[in-house]
């Protein structure tokens, strides 16, 4: 009876110790997953919408030109024209040639003819600016673009 | 000799869970999307007086003004009709005579095939909106995408995502994708 009486007495607690490597096991996926946010995006974007969209294969080849209206903290010192921005900073259309050679520079010599460039252009921007990149890319020999939109959602 | 107490382990997972934390909201997971072009190579000047002239036929002229409106063939369109007009103008089902010629080529799978001979050519003004232009081009892209499928379902019966590569490639040779992005004239601008 006495041992009866015993067992019944506590349960055990269930063991916290390895909720520790569950966690790590959750982290290191996502560290491994996900790219860091390392561009702050100076510009208005509103991409356009599309239905015939493909997905870029491999980040790290992909090299980003944003353009569109500044901000609103960054229109006094920029204005509030469409503006071009390189990594973290407002550049010209003339800067594009050298921002794709340093791109070019930090890649792998085999991986370079696998690069693309990605304009996001926010779709208020007039044609005129998009152009100049187009030409300047021509210049610079990046020859794959992709134009970068949003899927769209309704089915007209 | 006296064991030293043990280091308590339970706020482990709590630093753990402060770092996962942390890493998902510095991330971004979203993956670009888009569309993917190939612009020409800057050709030197002289070649250009080389290449045989295109006929007026095979050539599909979109043009886009500095409002946004749309002229396809001389013609004025919304942006709906526009994927219709595309793919018939790259099927030409009927060999009309004002259509694209087309070519006998041998295709795997296939065997001989006529291919369209047209081309695409995408104009714009240098005030046009970059939104519209896309959507034009998205329309011309769906147009040729359309086509594939079309084609891969009354052949293989299946849509084209489903084929095997060489499949796919003998598809892409039958309807290839030649949109030429012109470059601009000198008009529109505010």
């Amino acid at each position: 009876m006495a041992r009866f009486r015993k067992a019944k007495k506590e349960l055990p607690a269930i063991s916290t110790a390895s909720l520790p490597d569950i966690v790590f096991m959750l982290l290191f996926f996502f560290m491994s997953v996900v790219k860091m946010r390392d561009v702050t995006v100076m510009v208005r974007q509103s991409l356009p919408q599309g239905t015939e969209l493909t997905k870029l294969e491999k980040k790290s080849l992909v090299s980003n030109i944003y353009v569109g209206v500044p901000h609103n903290q960054y229109i006094g010192v920029y204005g509030s024209e469409p503006r071009i921005q390189l990594n973290d900073q407002f550049a010209e259309v003339s800067d594009i040639v050298n921002f794709i050679v340093v791109e070019r520079q930090a890649r792998d010599e085999a991986e370079v003819p696998l690069m693309v460039t990605s304009l996001k252009i926010d779709e208020y921007t007039q044609m005129k600016i998009v152009q100049d990149i187009k030409q300047e890319l021509r210049r610079a020999s990046a020859l794959h673009i992709n134009y970068s939109a949003k899927k769209r959602i309704d089915n007209r | 000799m006296r064991k030293p107490p043990e280091i308590p382990s339970a706020s482990l997972a709590d630093i753990a869970f402060l770092l996962l934390i942390f890493f998902l909201t510095t991330s971004s997971m979203d993956t670009d999307i888009g569309l993917e072009r190939r612009l020409p190579p800057l050709a030197p000047d002289v070649e250009q007086d080389d290449a045989p002239p295109i006929k007026e036929r095979n050539v599909f002229i979109v043009l886009v003004n500095k409002d946004n409106q749309l002229l396809v063939e001389g013609e004025w369109l919304q942006i709906g009709q526009l994927r219709e007009k595309a793919k018939e103008f790259l099927e030409n089902p009927n060999d009309s005579e004002n259509l694209p010629e087309k070519e006998i080529k041998e295709v795997d799978f296939f065997g001989e095939m006529p291919i369209t001979k047209g081309v695409i050519s995408l104009q714009n003004d240098l005030g046009t909106q970059y939104g519209v232009y896309l959507e034009v081009q998205n329309e011309l892209v769906g147009a040729v995408n359309e086509l594939r499928n079309e084609l891969a379902m009354s052949k293989f019966g299946k849509p084209l995502a489903m084929l095997t590569k060489e499949q796919q490639d003998a598809i892409r040779e039958i309807y290839p994708q030649r949109i030429s992005e012109a470059e601009p004239k000198r008009v529109g601008v505010k």
